[in-house]
């Protein structure tokens, strides 16, 4: 009687308070049926990293809006892995300049959402990406 | 919007021995692992409690439950950090509800718990309902001990904001602390049955609001009604309550339950609920309350073990499409749900 569900954590790392467009990703994580930890603003890297872990999480989801981005998203893939957790899918949402993009997705990010992004995209990512072993 | 094809990850696939090893070896990682494989009841979860209940026994549970909105999460925090200046060790389970249409959830109370990040002294675990109605999980006393048996000094189980008659938590926790508010309701709130019973301790936090002495003296006369410290026994697998004889049972052996006043926010009374728990563990100690708890919980998750092998099996040897056929004769009266029950149950 197994019962595996996919498991995101939502976090705003950084100093940047506005936490609504992360609140509306979760809520529609949620509504898609996963299970959404949500660990409100103001976190940092190891914060989320070592939620992350306790939590088992199958996604990390990074909400940022404050230009820190570059610095912030490739320290907690750093500290993901060296903590063991080479299979939890990373991904960003929030304003992202093109150009950084790919420099994001090099240092391990494995995808970059921008405004706008439906409900769908995320979910149809997410469930693509993750493998549940049965 | 991506561009190179992004990768596909695979939940680690670790064996259960390596995970017991790493729970009992104080391995942060696989004992998140552990507890994933014991909520999700994957194959090997029986294979890893087994490996792990020798191990279990030591922590005490401490339970805490109340209405949304009481400060639970907040309160657990606080409590948390009142235990790690005592040196002790802490696990903490959450539990926050599934959406009965989606099955998502959104478990939150981490927002609440940022000021234990960073401590390695605390492991805190989100657990969502995932169907269960009695304030808990399923599974959620299976968790509580994969954490006893990683060697938490202190498990505090923090249930889903609940109503009036989520009592689970008291059959899971060695002593149980019911969470009031201020300005949440009168007298007749206080003197209704269900979960006031169950406390060992009551706490009214945010006791910095107006209507804190309304709320103190509501719960007091309740107190003082309920003739204070009844004691459980185990009656053919009941829990049964009985006001203990006055002769064989002088005043002061009994577990007064009295209400506590705490502000969270700001460590007010903390510490003092803090002492009033490690009271409580005392008394279950010394009068051997503990042991019945104990046996208490124990028929219990027998129970529930066996009770979901028995569904496990009569589900899997109903044959496809018995189900809805029976629905169907029974939704045009020719039959009705007690003979049909009745009929599966003797071919199974």
């Amino acid at each position: 009687m197994s019962e595996r569900k996919i498991r995101i954590l939502v976090a705003k790392p950084g100093l940047d308070g506005h936490d609504r467009g992360a609140k509306v990703v979760a809520r529609m994580l949620r509504d898609a049926g996963f299970e959404v930890i949500y660990t409100g603003i103001r976190q940092t890297p190891q914060m989320i990293a070592e939620a992350a872990l306790q939590e088992d999480v199958d996604v990390v989801g990074l909400s940022i809006l404050s230009g820190a981005h570059m610095t912030l998203c490739p320290r907690v893939v750093e500290l993901l892995r060296a903590q063991g957790q080479e299979n939890v899918l990373c991904i960003v949402g929030g304003i992202i300049p093109d150009e950084d993009v790919e420099k994001l997705k090099a240092a391990g990010i494995d995808g970059v959402f921008g405004p706008g992004t439906s409900s769908e995209e995320y979910v149809n990512f997410i469930t693509s990406h993750v493998r549940v072993p049965a | 919007m991506n561009g190179s094809e992004p990768r596909t990850v695979i939940a680690a696939a670790t064996s259960a021995a390596a995970l017991v090893e790493g729970v009992l070896g104080g391995n942060r990682l696989l004992l998140a692992r552990a507890i994933s494989r014991v909520e999700n009841q994957t194959p090997e979860a029986s294979a890893l409690l087994t490996a792990l209940y020798p191990h279990s026994g030591k922590a005490h549970i401490i339970g805490v439950t109340g209405a949304p909105g009481t400060g639970k999460s907040t309160l657990v925090t606080a409590l948390a950090q009142s235990y790690r200046a005592q040196g002790m060790t802490v696990g903490i389970v959450a539990i926050d509800p599934t959406s009965p249409f989606t099955g998502g959830a959104l478990l939150g109370d981490r927002v609440r718990m940022r000021a234990l990040a960073g401590d390695e002294g605390v492991f805190m675990r989100s657990m969502a309902t995932r169907g269960s109605l009695g304030g808990l999980s399923k599974t959620t006393g299976d968790v509580v001990t994969v954490l006893d048996a990683a060697g938490f000094d202190r498990i505090i189980v923090e249930t889903v904001g609940v109503g009036q008659a989520e009592v689970e938590i008291a059959s899971t926790a060695h002593t149980t602390l019911v969470i009031e508010a201020p300005g949440l309701g009168d007298e007749v709130q206080a003197i209704k049955a269900g979960i006031l019973e169950i406390a060992d301790i009551l706490v009214v936090n945010k006791a910095d609001r107006p209507g804190m002495d309304r709320t103190l003296r509501a719960l007091e006369m309740m107190l003082d009604i309920e003739g204070n410290g009844a004691r459980y026994v185990r009656h053919h697998g009941q829990l049964l309550r009985v006001e203990s004889p006055v002769e064989s049972d002088d005043e002061d052996r009994r577990w007064k339950v009295i209400v506590m006043k705490t502000v969270a926010t700001d460590n007010t009374g903390v510490e003092e609920l803090r002492q009033r728990i490690e009271a409580h563990r005392h008394w279950l100690v010394e009068s051997g309350e503990l042991a019945l708890r104990e046996q208490l919980r124990i028929a219990n998750t027998l129970e529930n073990i066996i009770r979901a092998e028995l569904n496990r099996r009569i589900a899997a040897n109903i044959p496809a499409g018995t189900l809805d056929e029976l629905v169907e004769q029974i939704r045009h009266r020719k039959n009705d749900p007690y003979s049909a029950a009745a009929q599966l149950l003797s071919q199974v």
